[in-house]
């Protein structure tokens, strides 16, 4: 399988923290690979630096066999890349309808954008239910959803999603799994870090366990699953 | 009650100055969370490009206005560019030096090439008073286009951030910069963007300013500029229609303290109703309550 993503030797620094140490991982075309771990081992960091909003000390990124360590995140966008961030950072001043466009902010094919705010809202009629509110009043998983049918709107071709689980309740966070499989499938690469790590594995194909910076294991997810290492740090109950 | 109307029709005049003055503050803010104390100055600039293009090269008024914006908003871009830009994520008390820095280039500059003698500025305007209730109340032309030109600016303003993709960038990257950058949005651009409009504006005022109160010196910017500040911060700094409000709050308040209390109090007037606003409401009439979002 050809890769869409893949990330060599990466380092990164907070001044004098090491935060990312040597992380090598590839996504292939139409794959969900999922990063896992515990808080703080690094998992978002690795997101940022790929979008470019942290910068790497070194390393490297390349997208689609192109090397992107140092291309501006904003460029990355009309790529194809979209990226869900961790707290979803949805505009909160601004109406649903707005945050959508915002998506859709470096396309210029009126009548495509047009096509897919229908798709999104076909997806998540609660948006289109919600589309003239201020985003700010929308529940944690509404605005999930938002943020997510933000990113599509930018027709991604890898979609890279930021702990999409974090703080919603049990019936969303099926509903968001289901969603993520059906955008996969769909034809949308996804490289999903999540905490939920039961949750994740049961939708990825591989996956990576990241443990204070270093990846500390990677395999199927099936395998992982079975992994007694992976069930006892990630999966008790 | 005739002097009433004529001193409230002058304050909402001065206060439509100080309103698109302030909008370049708000908006700077806003965006780049940064107080721009060299707004001021740009103003000035203004003044002195429609002085020369029109009086020592006598170009018609309305090419020296094109002139004076066209001059301010490269200006903006320039100043934004050299000083501020590379201070980008620096400490805000970095940023207030710097401005306050260029503040300072801009007045010396101007001492050095237009000299210290004052100069009479000749009215960009000119058609005759309107005269009201048999002839009581007389409004000046400068007061009607002041207004008129604050009116369209805010129409203008307001239509462009809504519709276009421009402004909702420059929305996003006011919200969220790092969200706006997720978006596509390229935020130095979005940035540089925000002067380019505020530094046009300031020529705007700056020449609203000079056919009302027709001196020009190197330090024709500042007060006006530092009572544009205040009126941003009254209205809520970074919100635009607080600026809008503030500013013609501001010039109502001051031209009404000068016209019934004492022309030498209005000052402390003004920047004592500002002091008890802000014991009371904080972030101003239009500004928003910050919250800690968990």
């Amino acid at each position: 399988m050809e890769d869409i993503l893949n990330v060599k030797d990466l380092n990164v620094y907070y001044g004098v923290i090491h935060a990312i140490k040597n992380v090598s991982f590839h996504v292939g075309k139409g794959e969900i690979v999922t990063l896992i771990g515990a808080n703080g081992a690094g998992k978002t960091t690795t997101l940022q630096t790929i979008t470019g909003l942290v910068q790497a000390k070194s390393g490297e990124v390349d997208y689609e066999g192109q090397n992107i360590t140092k291309v501006p995140g904003y460029k990355l966008v009309s790529m194809g890349m979209a990226h869900v961030p961790e707290g979803r950072r949805v505009f909160a001043d601004l109406t649903v309808y707005q945050n959508l466009m915002l998506g859709a902010y470096t396309r210029k094919d009126k009548d495509g954008v047009e096509a897919d705010l229908h798709a999104v809202y076909d997806r998540f009629p609660r948006l289109l239910e919600r589309k003239e509110q201020r985003t700010g009043t929308l529940s944690g998983g509404e605005q999930q959803m938002l943020a997510m049918g933000r990113a599509l709107m930018s027709k991604p071709k890898l979609l890279l999603l930021d702990e999409p689980s974090m703080g919603l309740s049990p019936i969303y966070v099926n509903e968001i799994f289901e969603i993520i499989k059906k955008i996969n499938s769909d034809g949308v690469t996804v490289l999903l870090v999540e905490q939920n790590a039961k949750k994740a594995l049961s939708i990825a194909n591989r996956a990576y366990v990241l443990e204070t910076g270093k990846i500390v294991l990677e395999g199927e997810a099936g395998a992982l699953m079975e992994d007694p290492k992976v069930k006892s740090a990630y999966l008790s109950e | 009650m005739s002097s009433f109307i004529s001193f409230l029709i002058n304050g909402i005049s001065l206060g439509s100055v100080y309103a698109i003055i302030a909008l370049g503050y708000t908006m700077v803010y806003g965006i780049a969370k940064m107080l721009n104390f060299a707004h001021g100055d740009v103003i000035m600039v203004g003044g002195y490009v429609v002085f020369v293009a029109s009086s020592t090269y006598g170009l018609p008024i309305w090419l020296s206005i094109v002139l004076s914006v066209v001059v301010c908003t490269v200006l903006g871009i320039t100043i934004e560019r050299i000083a501020y830009k590379p201070l980008r994520g620096a400490s805000s008390l970095s940023v207030l030096i710097t401005a306050i820095g260029v503040s300072y280039f801009l007045q010396n500059a101007a001492l050095i090439i237009f000299g210290a003698d004052t100069k009479s500025f000749n009215s960009v305007v000119d058609f005759p008073s309107i005269s009201l209730m048999g002839g009581k109340v007389i409004i000046s032309d400068e007061t009607i286009v002041t207004i008129v030109v604050c009116i369209l600016v805010m129409v203008l303003l307001t239509t462009f951030i809504n519709k276009t993709k421009t402004g909702q960038a420059m929305l996003a990257v006011s919200a969220d910069r790092g969200a706006a950058t997720l978006m596509g949005i390229n935020v130095n651009k979005t940035i540089a963007v925000t002067f380019a409009i505020g530094s046009g504006l300031a020529a705007i005022a700056g020449v609203l300013l000079c056919s009302a109160y027709p001196v020009l010196s190197s330090t024709t910017g500042s007060m006006p500029g530092i009572k544009a500040f205040t009126a941003a911060v009254f209205g809520g700094i970074g919100s635009i229609p607080g600026a809008m409000i503030g500013g013609i709050l501001l010039g109502v308040i001051e031209n009404l303290s000068k016209a019934y209390i004492s022309s030498q109090l209005s000052d402390p007037i003004v920047f004592g109703i500002l002091i008890i606003l802000l014991l009371f409401k904080p972030s101003g009439l239009m500004g928003k309550q910050i919250q800690e979002k968990v």
